[in-house]
């Protein structure tokens, strides 16, 4: 676990060399016509994100969706976004990809469930 | 020797009281108490002169947990209903607990009038005084800062909300576990937590019976769930040394329970809903049984201090 809890504080470090963040918009309900224009999806289902990473490009928007019967967050572990509050189920959070790098999040209420966005140009 | 004996527990041929006068009648004023295994004796005169205090009386609480007020999903449409049923219970015990511990996760979505909820139901409970822990559906937007205005002020709680109180000579410690997680980790005291319970417990003789309540487990039931605190190794160091301690927790919706040395580690049932048995699910979450099962798997605890008894003892009952 020590391992895992070091890569990802790698990985942030990495990620943290550039001065450019995910622009954020907060967790409010969305129609899913318009995330779907050029977004990805994850889905949090039991107690995981799906998938884990995702490679999206800068610009593009990421929309998690809570298929849980369990509220769930979604928490930049260097906090490079803003995070989402308690999504409750089929409850939706939405943010826009900014700067390439890779970013890392988890959710605060459940932290061993973790994932990995990596933003291209 | 036997007209002293009103109250046999132990199914020694022996009660307290009738212990206690017997060796009045010896003559020798020597009271002898068990505690952790230790025999340790103290002169009436001793005890006398130095004001100790006597050794505890007997005590019964009763702890109740994760009633997740709002949730209303398939595993349970009315968890209000179960929550009342489990006071019901409570009140109709032929001896009332002195005193209620609820170990977490009151809400299912720490909104305001999920809180105003339990509190209204609570009212019919006979037992007034409750002692309370986050859980973290408790704390979920605000960083448990409304939980400790509702229920932890009256205890003058520190930091995030950790507190110890004495009742009838057993000290009794609630912890959060619930704040401030880090990514990719388990439930987490932290630093200033520690700190404060190693001050909390030095002043204390080795032989006060030691209860400590707090949401998520403080022993490693499952980690690949999420089921263990990381730092409470060094909480249960500070605690190595006393004969007796009993940890209360709840988060996981099943009585499981684990016996190391002197400390017992005891889980409660949820009033809500039921989580699977550790690795026995894809995830955690709430476990849908039968609609005439459920009641049998939640329920609520009672905790019984006998003075002399180095255990305490832990009875579970659910709600069928």
């Amino acid at each position: 676990m020590t391992t895992f809890i070091s890569n990802i504080r790698i990985a942030a470090l990495l990620c943290g060399i550039s001065s450019l963040f995910l622009s954020a918009i907060a967790g409010e309900m969305k129609g899913a016509e318009s995330i779907r224009a050029s977004g990805s999806r994850i889905e949090i289902k039991d107690f995981a994100f799906n998938p884990q990473t995702i490679t999206v490009k800068s610009g593009d928007k990421i929309t998690w969706i809570n298929r849980d019967e369990e509220p769930h967050t979604v928490v930049s572990v260097e906090k490079q976004f803003k995070k989402s509050s308690a999504l409750d189920t089929d409850q939706e959070f939405t943010i826009t990809a900014g700067a390439p790098g890779t970013y890392t999040y988890f959710c605060s209420v459940h932290p061993k469930m973790t994932g990995t966005i990596v933003v291209e140009k | 020797m036997s007209d002293y004996i009103s109250h046999d527990h132990e199914h020694d041929g022996i009660d307290r009281r009738g212990f206690l006068k017997c060796m009045a009648w010896a003559g020798t004023g020597v009271l002898w108490t068990v505690s952790g295994g230790v025999l340790a004796s103290k002169t009436l005169a001793e005890i006398a002169k130095a004001g100790t205090p006597l050794p505890a009386t007997d005590l019964s609480f009763l702890q109740i947990s994760d009633s997740h007020i709002g949730f209303s999903k398939e595993a349970n449409k009315d968890v209000t209903a179960t929550f009342k049923i489990a006071l019901d219970r409570i009140n109709a015990m032929p001896t009332p607990p002195s005193f209620l511990i609820h170990t977490g996760d009151i809400t299912q979505l720490s909104k305001p009038e999920e809180f105003d909820t339990f509190d209204e139901v609570l009212k019919s409970c006979r037992t007034k005084d409750v002692f309370y822990v986050p859980g973290e559906h408790d704390v979920l937007n605000d960083g448990g800062k409304l939980y400790r205005e509702r229920y932890l002020k009256r205890v003058e709680a520190k930091g995030s909300g950790w507190y110890s109180f004495n009742k009838n000579g057993v000290h009794f410690i609630g912890l959060v576990n619930v704040l401030d997680l880090q990514a990719g980790g388990l439930g987490q005291l932290g630093d200033e937590q520690l700190e404060w319970l190693e001050a909390d417990v030095k002043g204390l003789g080795a032989d006060t019976p030691v209860v400590v309540f707090a949401h998520i487990p403080l022993w490693t039931v499952y980690p690949q769930w999420g089921w263990g605190t990381s730092d409470s190794e060094r909480a249960l160091g500070y605690l190595k040394r006393f004969g007796s301690v009993t940890v209360l927790n709840g988060h996981i919706h099943q009585v499981l329970q684990k016996i190391e040395g002197n400390v017992t580690f005891h889980t409660a049932m949820s009033t809500a809903f039921p989580q699977p048995s550790p690795g026995t699910a894809p995830s955690p979450g709430p476990m849908k049984v039968p609609a005439e099962k459920l009641r049998s798997l939640l329920g609520l605890t009672n905790v019984e201090y006998k003075q002399g008894k180095t255990a305490l003892a832990i009875i579970d009952s659910n709600l069928s």
